[in-house]
């Protein structure tokens, strides 16, 4: 039914179906007659915002009230980055925005104008896997799966970091992804097996 | 979330002035406030973006003895800052024993010592709340109390300040450097919070539209210090107990010492009294025992936190007896 490469197809998804049934916003009209020179700012018209997705420039208007989580996942469509607690407790929507790992659950997206975000789905060349999304098959880093984009974004940067010289620093410095399943020691291991080569991938 | 109007601001003048409106929020990394709007718990009208002052207000600099940070560098900047690490132990600790690596990589220094507490009863708009909603009652005084404090306590408010990094900075007399509708000032950060009394939604003595720019520490470096955090995990979680000490041995002599403790009380604390005792005597495991005991002598508990008193003089006689063996 729904189309897991989430490259965008034309046939019916539940996702496609409940989006396009929703009613889509009408901009909100500016209040009353006004004797003002200039209008009052509505704060629910929508902002322009344009930035880059895994290097292609990707522009919306949105509620000034978007989280990137949400404008990566509904707007844009890319629905890799999970929507974990919302509240930046868990570690489920980590992205890199200008290469660093953040919580996109927490970041307005109107703050991330003209800004490098990179999601899980950025990270494979074609067809072939990053080093780390290699690992974390080889060595069984997940059960559920809902955590792991995130534990692989930032299993990234915490390698770029300088932070994964040992498994009490790898488990130190992942401690912002939390995994109910408790794939753990499977998730330590793979970024031991990644790291090199996560290093010099640049 | 409430909508709200949204500005960005181009420069610290620039900010203050957009600033003008009665409910308006500075917004830099916003892993609180975006966490609290989404609560209902915070309800700007406007939010000011100062995100583009970070470029220019995030510089970490060591002068002789003077150190200063720009209030807009991050707490992953600082931590890593190899400078702060050699010569300021105790703030890089403060610093990356806090949050989660994403936390700290977005979270600004000024933002972080602005934080609000954790308590329950404060992040669930329907309790009761003197903080939220001043006059409505204080729901954690008869509730559920295992992390709320025991020191700087009214019967209006008993929640925790829950940052570390305010920790390290008061133990070692740290300056906060204002920009406001007046110009810019310099002010005690020990004067920066406000204990709740029975105002407990007066939690800093900023007036409105003060943007903080940076952090001064002088009389450094401070070599011989740490930051000491206990709390039920190993990482990402606030203190039920912390220590900040900083530490000037001459011989067996404490010369001089500071003691900050977190997880304890409702604005970032300095036990001076635990100082005073210990001050320019040799620092005996004796005295260093009765010093932790006076630092909660005016501690005023609740059933479920009453373990603090105990666990706060442990952490402090654990804290001083490793900064007092440290090798500089």
């Amino acid at each position: 039914m729904s189309d897991p490469g989430g490259k965008g197809s034309a046939s019916l998804s539940r996702r496609t179906f409940v989006s396009a049934a929703a009613t889509i916003p009408v901009l909100a009209q500016s209040g009353g007659a006004s004797a003002q020179k200039t209008p009052a700012v509505d704060p629910r018209a929508p902002l322009p915002i344009s930035f880059k997705v895994n290097g292609e420039v990707r522009t919306a208007n949105l509620d000034v009230r978007t989280s990137l989580l949400d404008a990566l996942r509904e707007t844009i469509g890319l629905t890799g980055t999970k929507k974990g607690c919302d509240h930046g407790q868990c570690g489920a929507c980590t992205v890199l925005v200008n290469g660093r790992r953040v919580l996109s659950c927490l970041t307005l997206a109107v703050t991330i104008h003209d800004q490098d975000v990179t999601t899980i789905e950025g990270l494979a060349k074609g067809e072939q896997l990053h080093p780390m999304q290699q690992a974390f098959m080889e060595q069984d880093a997940f059960q559920c799966g809902y955590c792991t984009p995130g534990q692989i974004m930032s299993a990234v940067a915490c390698v770029k970091e300088g932070h994964a010289n040992s498994d009490t620093e790898i488990r130190e410095y992942m401690s912002g992804n939390i995994c109910r399943c408790a794939a753990y020691p499977n998730i330590v291991a793979a970024i031991n097996q990644a790291k090199a080569a996560t290093l010099s991938e640049g | 979330m409430r909508p709200f109007i949204y500005s960005r601001a181009a420069d610290a003048p620039d900010a203050v002035r957009n600033a003008e409106a009665k409910q308006a929020h500075y917004l830099a990394g916003g892993t609180t406030l975006i966490d609290l709007m989404k609560l209902d718990v915070i309800r700007p009208d406007t939010l000011v973006d100062i995100n583009p002052l970070r470029a220019s207000l995030s510089k970490i600099e060591l002068s002789g003895d003077r150190l200063t940070i720009g209030a807009f560098a991050t707490m992953a900047e600082v931590a890593a800052d190899e400078t702060v690490r050699t010569a300021f132990p105790v703030i890089a600790q403060s610093l990356e024993l806090a949050a989660s690596p994403q936390i700290r990589n977005m979270a600004t220094l000024g933002g972080n010592v602005l934080q609000r507490t954790r308590c329950t009863y404060f992040r669930d708009a329907s309790y009761p709340c003197n903080k939220r909603a001043p006059g409505s009652g204080c729901s954690a005084l008869h509730g559920v109390t295992r992390t709320h404090a025991v020191l700087g306590v009214s019967e209006h408010c008993i929640a925790t300040y829950p940052g570390d990094f305010a920790q390290a900075l008061i133990a070692l007399d740290a300056q906060v450097e204002l920009q406001g509708r007046a110009g810019s000032k310099t002010i005690p950060f020990k004067d920066l919070h406000r204990q709740p009394g029975d105002q407990p939604q007066i939690e800093t003595s900023l007036e409105s539209g003060d943007l903080i720019t940076g952090f001064i520490i002088e009389g450094g470096p401070f070599k011989r210090s740490k930051y000491l955090k206990i709390r039920d995990r190993e990482s990402y979680e606030f203190a039920l107990s912390s220590v900040a000490i900083a530490l000037t041995l001459d011989g067996d002599v404490a010369k001089d010492i500071r003691i900050a403790l977190g997880g304890m009380a409702t604005v970032p604390w300095r036990a001076v009294d635990a100082e005073k005792m210990l001050r320019g005597k040799p620092l005996s495991d004796a005295g260093i025992v009765e010093a932790a005991t006076t630092a909660f002598a005016g501690a005023r508990t609740t059933p479920n936190n009453e373990y603090k008193v105990r666990l706060g003089r442990q952490a402090i006689v654990r804290a001083l007896r490793e900064v007092r063996a440290m090798e500089i």
